[in-house]
Parts: structure tokens; sequence; C-alpha cells
């Protein structure tokens, strides 16, 4: 925590000048996207940065006008396709992590390489693969479809994620509560997941956020509104008449779909206390 | 409650390594044993063994005397406090002391009982509603305590608890312990590094060395009759003086001269050229202070003490002496492994308070005979204690680890 320490103020209004300066480089373009979702589509022009006058005419569009449709099923589908495709990574990695962190068994180090391996393996170097082989066993433009590839997104990460984090857990509280008359399965569910909920928290959020925002694979594997993703649906908005620059409602559909990303931030930061360990063993 | 029995218990971890060989030990019904050793030797794997944590490589384990080998912790029904207390963080200090009870099912009345009657008990009722990680350490161990002592177990394990807790917090927590398990009347095992919790707590202490048991005794036992050299240099602080002599007969030649045990006192040294005499500090004593009663029992010799360090009710003087070069690198090797620092050789020396001998002086100083050991300096046996305990129960050689277990007061009777 930076406010725990005692800096000198030299190296305290540095430190907040840096800060201010990452804050600005970071929000600029949201701020940007916002102003342009409250733009008329005559104003998108104007190279003007707040708009001439604010309209609430983009979101009516998206969520009520003539790009509802195409706009809300892909809210469904992402929220769908990335809430059971984080669920499952977090449960599997959970269970992985769990015999990584605790377990002396063989290839431990090959199941954590590749993990790594898949992690690194360019995303789009299998998309062309993967929808040959959608299309031949039915899954194209379905959610299985795009939960799996997804999958390969977020089981690496959240591996490794819980894993780093399992290994910090006082293990010896497991053999306490064996100890206390609780089973192998018993141990870890009343004392090991309350203390792993915080770093599982994180690494859904992580997952969820890495589903939330894929673009390639949502783009390939999906042809109508039955699995497209928002990301993938924002490709194919129109204006209002064929002419008109969709960008309004692009941005208009961006600011909403970042909302459930800020929301979850904020919901989930107090689960994510540190220090909850503390005070488990003497020191 | 029951009996613990111990039968030739081994343990070789996976890496090979033999922590543990060969013990023996009967622990009886609602006895308070002490297990105590240097570093490294064991005692938290043979107790981790005994509660089902770690696997015994071979031997067996028998808890009121059923065979409990394969039994996991759950089903071995013993408590212990972990050396660092292992609480459950996320848990209040009530649910922590109630975490077996709802484990085993209890319903709500008798577990609220339970953990109120537990905390009175440890002062700990103001804290029942806290977290852990806002606890003191000494708070924290009581919460330890508690967990251990709520439900009925059939034993408690202590694994070193006190050793991180301040020099007064220790002796109360001491006091503590021994009251409650007195009350209680519950088996217990006890692992410490502490002298003097090793010595007040338990009705017997096992001494550990590199996983092989030395020796399986009372407290009084120990320090009067140690089996071996290590045993002899390992309870006791300060620890026993060795002196190396030669044997000339019926004189012994050291390097104070010439000394000639008493009669009960002098096991057959026949075979030994070279011997090593353990005297405690206090069979030492300033010459001039001595009574004339038991003067005769003891030899006088002139030292020269170089430093003098008065405690009040006593002062400890030292000896620096020169020792010939192999007995003193054998000396050298044992405090090593007693985790003590090489010193060099001198004796420890107890006087009485009321002694004058001023430092950096020549003084004479009067050793009771009747206290002095012998010892075999190869294989360390005490051969003042093997002989005088006779033929029977015969008190081990230092590698002999089976025969060090026996013990009167082990009568290993198992109760249901
Ligand atoms: N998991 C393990 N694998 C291999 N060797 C181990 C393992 N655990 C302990 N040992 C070894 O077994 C020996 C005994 O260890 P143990 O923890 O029982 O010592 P201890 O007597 O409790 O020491 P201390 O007083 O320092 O706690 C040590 O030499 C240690 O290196
Ligand atoms: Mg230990």
């Amino acid at each position: 925590m930076m406010d725990e320490r005692d800096l000198p103020t030299r190296e305290k209004v540095l430190w907040w000048i840096a800060g201010v300066v990452v804050i600005v480089y970071a929000l600029f373009p949201v701020v940007w996207i916002v102003a342009l979702s409250f733009k008329t589509p005559s104003d998108l022009g104007s190279k003007r940065f707040w708009p001439t006058s604010w309209v609430w005419e983009n979101y009516d569009n998206i969520l009520a006008g003539d790009a509802q449709e195409l706009f809300l099923s892909a809210l469904r589908n992402s929220i769908g396709i990335s809430l059971i495709a984080t669920f499952i990574s977090v449960v599997l990695a959970t269970f992985a992590a769990y015999a990584i962190a605790r377990l002396d068994f063989p290839g431990k180090r090959v199941i954590l390489t590749t993990a790594l391996a898949v992690a690194i393996f360019p995303v789009i170097s299998i998309v062309t693969p993967l929808f040959n082989l959608w299309r031949n066993i039915g899954l194209y433009d379905t959610w299985p479809g795009l939960i799996i590839p997804y999958l390969s997104l977020t089981l690496p990460i959240s591996i490794w994620t819980l894993s780093a984090f399992f290994r910090q857990i006082p293990w010896e509280l497991e053999q306490a509560a064996q100890v206390d008359g609780a089973t192998t399965w018993q141990a870890f569910r009343k004392v090991i997941v309350p203390l792993a909920a915080p770093g599982v928290f994180t690494t859904a959020i992580i997952s969820f956020f890495i589903a939330w925002n894929d673009f390639v694979y949502g783009i390939s594997l999906t042809s109508t509104e039955r699995a497209r993703p928002v990301p993938a649906a924002l490709a194919f908005f129109t204006g209002a008449s064929q002419f008109e620059d969709p960008a309004g409602s692009i941005a208009a559909a961006a600011v909403i779909v970042t909302i459930p990303v800020v929301v979850l931030v904020l919901l989930f930061q107090r689960r994510i206390v540190s220090g909850l360990t503390q005070g488990a063993v003497k020191g | 409650m029951a009996a613990i029995t111990l039968k030739n218990i081994n343990k070789q971890y996976g890496d090979g390594y033999r922590a543990v060989k060969d013990v023996n030990l009967d622990i009886a019904d609602g006895e308070f044993v002490i297990l105590v050793g240097p570093s490294g030797c064991g005692k938290s794997t043979l107790l981790r063994m005994i509660v089902g944590l770690e696997d015994i490589t071979s031997g067996e384990l028998l808890i009121g005397g059923e065979r409990v080998n394969e039994k996991a912790p759950r089903d071995r029904n013993l408590s212990m406090v972990f050396q660092n207390y292992a609480l459950y963080p996320h848990l209040t200090v009530y649910e922590n002391i109630a975490f077996p009870l709802r484990l085993a099912k209890a319903p709500d009345s008798e577990v609220d009982e339970r953990v109120r009657h537990a905390a009175e008990l440890l002062e700990l009722t103001e804290h029942l509603d806290r977290k852990p990680a806002n606890l003191s350490g000494g708070q924290r161990q009581r919460v330890a305590m508690g967990r251990a002592i709520v439900r009925e177990a059939q034993a408690f394990l202590f694994d070193e608890p006190l050793s991180n807790l301040d020099a007064k917090l220790r002796g109360q927590m001491r006091t503590e312990i021994s009251r409650l398990q007195k009350r209680l009347g519950i088996t217990t095992v006890y692992v410490t590094h502490d002298q003097v919790e090793a010595m007040t707590l338990g009705d017997r202490v096992a001494v550990l060395r590199k996983g092989v048991l030395q020796q399986v005794a009372s407290p009084r036992e120990l320090y009067e009759r140690p089996v071996n050299l290590f045993v002899a240099g390992f309870i006791g602080s300060p620890p026993m003086n060795f002196i190396p002599a030669t044997v000339e007969r019926d004189e012994l030649h050291t390097p104070f001269g010439q000394w000639r045990l008493p009669e009960g006192k002098r096991p057959d040294l026949s075979g030994h050229e070279i011997v090593l005499l353990g005297a405690r500090p206090e069979a030492f004593e300033d010459a001039a202070v001595v009574s004339e009663t038991i003067r005769d029992h003891g030899v006088e010799f002139e030292a020269h003490v170089d430093v003098i360090e008065w405690l009040g009710n006593e002062q400890y003087a030292y000896v620096p002496y020169e020792a010939p070069d192999d007995i003193s690198a054998q000396l050298a090797d044992l405090e090593r492994e007693l985790d003590s620092e090489a010193m060099r050789t001198q004796l420890v020396v107890s006087l009485d308070a009321t002694s004058r001998i001023p430092e950096g002086s020549t003084a004479q100083l009067w050793l009771d005979l009747r206290k002095v050991h012998v010892f075999d300096p190869a294989s360390g046996t005490n051969l003042t204690v093997a002989q005088s305990s006779g033929n029977g129960a015969a008190k081990a050689p230092a590698g002999d680890a089976s025969a060090a277990a026996v013990d009167e007061s082990a009568d290993g009777s198992a109760q249901g």
C-alpha cells in the first residue's frame, strides 16, 4: 500500500504525477467513447471532443430502435457465454491448482508448461482449423462452440493465478482440520475454500474479462444472432439509415458493455481482501 | 483417554532420510510424556506419525490397545496443538474452538455449552467474537488449546506450543497446561526444546537423538542417572562438565590431579584407558565453605578461576583447562550436537553465594566424588549407571534404543 509508507514529499509528488499521467492516458479513450455515444450522427464529424448537444439517440437506437434486436441478443449471448466459460474454467482451475499446489505427482511441470504454451499460442492461428472442425461437428454458431475455445483462453491463466495463490495458503490448517475430525473433503470445503475465495474471485474476474472481451473467436465462429457476442456484433451495426455512420451506436454499445465490467470490479473489490490469512499462524 | 504404544516405529521420508529409527515407547493412560532432543532429531515427525499426518514406514502404533497405523487422523480421535497454532483465520475465536464439535455434528446447545466452558477455563470469554488475527500470541495459543480440549479426545499432542512466547507468558502457560492436564487427566505427549518445560511438566521424559530414543525416565532419573554422554549433556543447565581422565588401576588421572572414586561408585574400568568423568556444576564447591560432614566424600584441588558470574542465590565460576586434543575434539562434537556453542574445554562450577573466590585467581575447589559419573568416551555409555543397574533392566548403550525405552514406570497396560 502506497499510503502506508512514509515517503519523502518529493517522492510523493513524483508518484502523484506518474499516477495522474497513467490515469489520463488510460481514461482518455473511455471518455472519448462516452462523448461519442452522446453525439448526433451529424455531430460525429464535427471534430470537437464534446457533443454540441447531448442526446440519447444512440442509446435509443440500440436498446429500443433498429439495432435493438442485434444488440440485445448479442448482449444476452455475451453474458451467458462469458459466465458459463468463467464458471467452468474457475471450477476446473481450482481443482487443477489445488493438485498442483498440494500434491507431488509426475507431470506436474508438464501441466503448468502446457498451460503456459496454450496461453501464448496465437488465437488467430487456430481459428481457421477450429472454424472447419466446428462446421463439421455442428458446433459452429452455438454457445458451446464459443465456450470451448474460451476455456482455452481462460483455463491457463486461471490455473497459473490460482496455483500461485494456493501456494501461499497455510496448508497446515488443512492438517489441523483433519486432526479436528474433518475428512479431506471437509477440510478443503470448510477451511481451504474460505481462504482461497479471494484468489478464486480474482481469477473469476480475470476469466470473465477475457471471455467478455474476445473478438476473434466471436467474429469467426458465429454467423447469426444465435451465438454472436457483443464485440463481434458491434461490427454489424448500421446507422439509422444505410448511409449514416454507425459510430454513435457503436460507441453507445461499447459504453453499455463496459458497465458490467465496472460493476464487477466494484462488487468483487471487497472480496479481494488481502491479508485474509493473517492470524492463522503465530509470528 | 487411552494409552499410546509405539512398537519399533520407523520413519523413512520420500527422499530416503531416516528420521525416526526403531522407537519403542509405552505411554500409559493419563500420563504426561515429554519428548526432547536437539533440532531435527525427529520429534515433530514422531508426533505427526502418532496423530496420523505422516505415514508410519514400519512398526506398530496402538492407541487404547488398538492398531491405528492405517487410520486417518480423524478416526484416531487425538487433538493436537500445532507449533504455530494453525488457527482458522476466517473464523471467530468461538467458531475456532467449536470447529471440532461442528464437524462431529454436535447440537448447537452442546456446542455452546462446551465452547463457553473451555473459554472460561482459558480466560477467553471476552474474546469469543474476535478473529485470530487481532489476538496476541498468548491469546492465540490459548485458542489453539481451547480447540484441542473442547472435545473428548483420546490424547493431547503438543508440538512446542510455547516456543514463540516471551518468558513470562511461557511460564504462565506452562503452569496452565500442567494444571489443565492434571484436571482432565488426559494422556499427553509434549514436544519441547525447553529445559524447564521438559523437567517440570512431565511424568516422564523421552530423549531423542537423530531419530533414536536414548532414554525414557522421570526427570529426576534423567538428571541423576543419564544412560549416556548425550543425555547427560542434554539435560541440565548449565550442562554437565566432562573431564578426561586416564585410568591407572584404581586411580583416575585428571588435569586436576589424581582421584579415587568411592567404593560403591567405582565401575569396573578394566579395559578402559581413557574415560570421561561427568560432574554437574553443583557437584563442585568452594573448598572453604564445604561442611566438615561431607568433606571426606570428595577431593580438593587447585584450579585457576578466570570468570565469576554472581547470580544472587549462587554463582558460577569458569575454570579453563588443557585437555588432550582428541578428547577436546570429541567434546566439541558433542557440544555441537547438543546445540550449544562449541566452547573451549572448561569447567562450569556452581559455588555457594557466600563464597569469596575472586576472579582471575587460583582457588581451592572441592568436588563431591559420589556425584561423579564415568563415561566410556568411545560408546558414550555411562559406566556408573550401567554397573549399578545390574544386568536386569539394563540401561542401554547409545545405539540400542529398544532397551533404552524399557523403564520401570512404563507398564504399557492398554485400557479401552
Ligand atoms: N517431508 C520431509 N522430507 C524429508 N525429510 C524430512 C521431512 N520432514 C522432516 N524431515 C527430516 O527429518 C528430520 C526430523 O525432522 P523433524 O521435523 O521431526 O525434527 P524436529 O525434531 O521436530 O526438529 P525441531 O526441533 O527443529 O522442530 C530432519 O532431519 C528433517 O530434515
Ligand atoms: Mg519440530
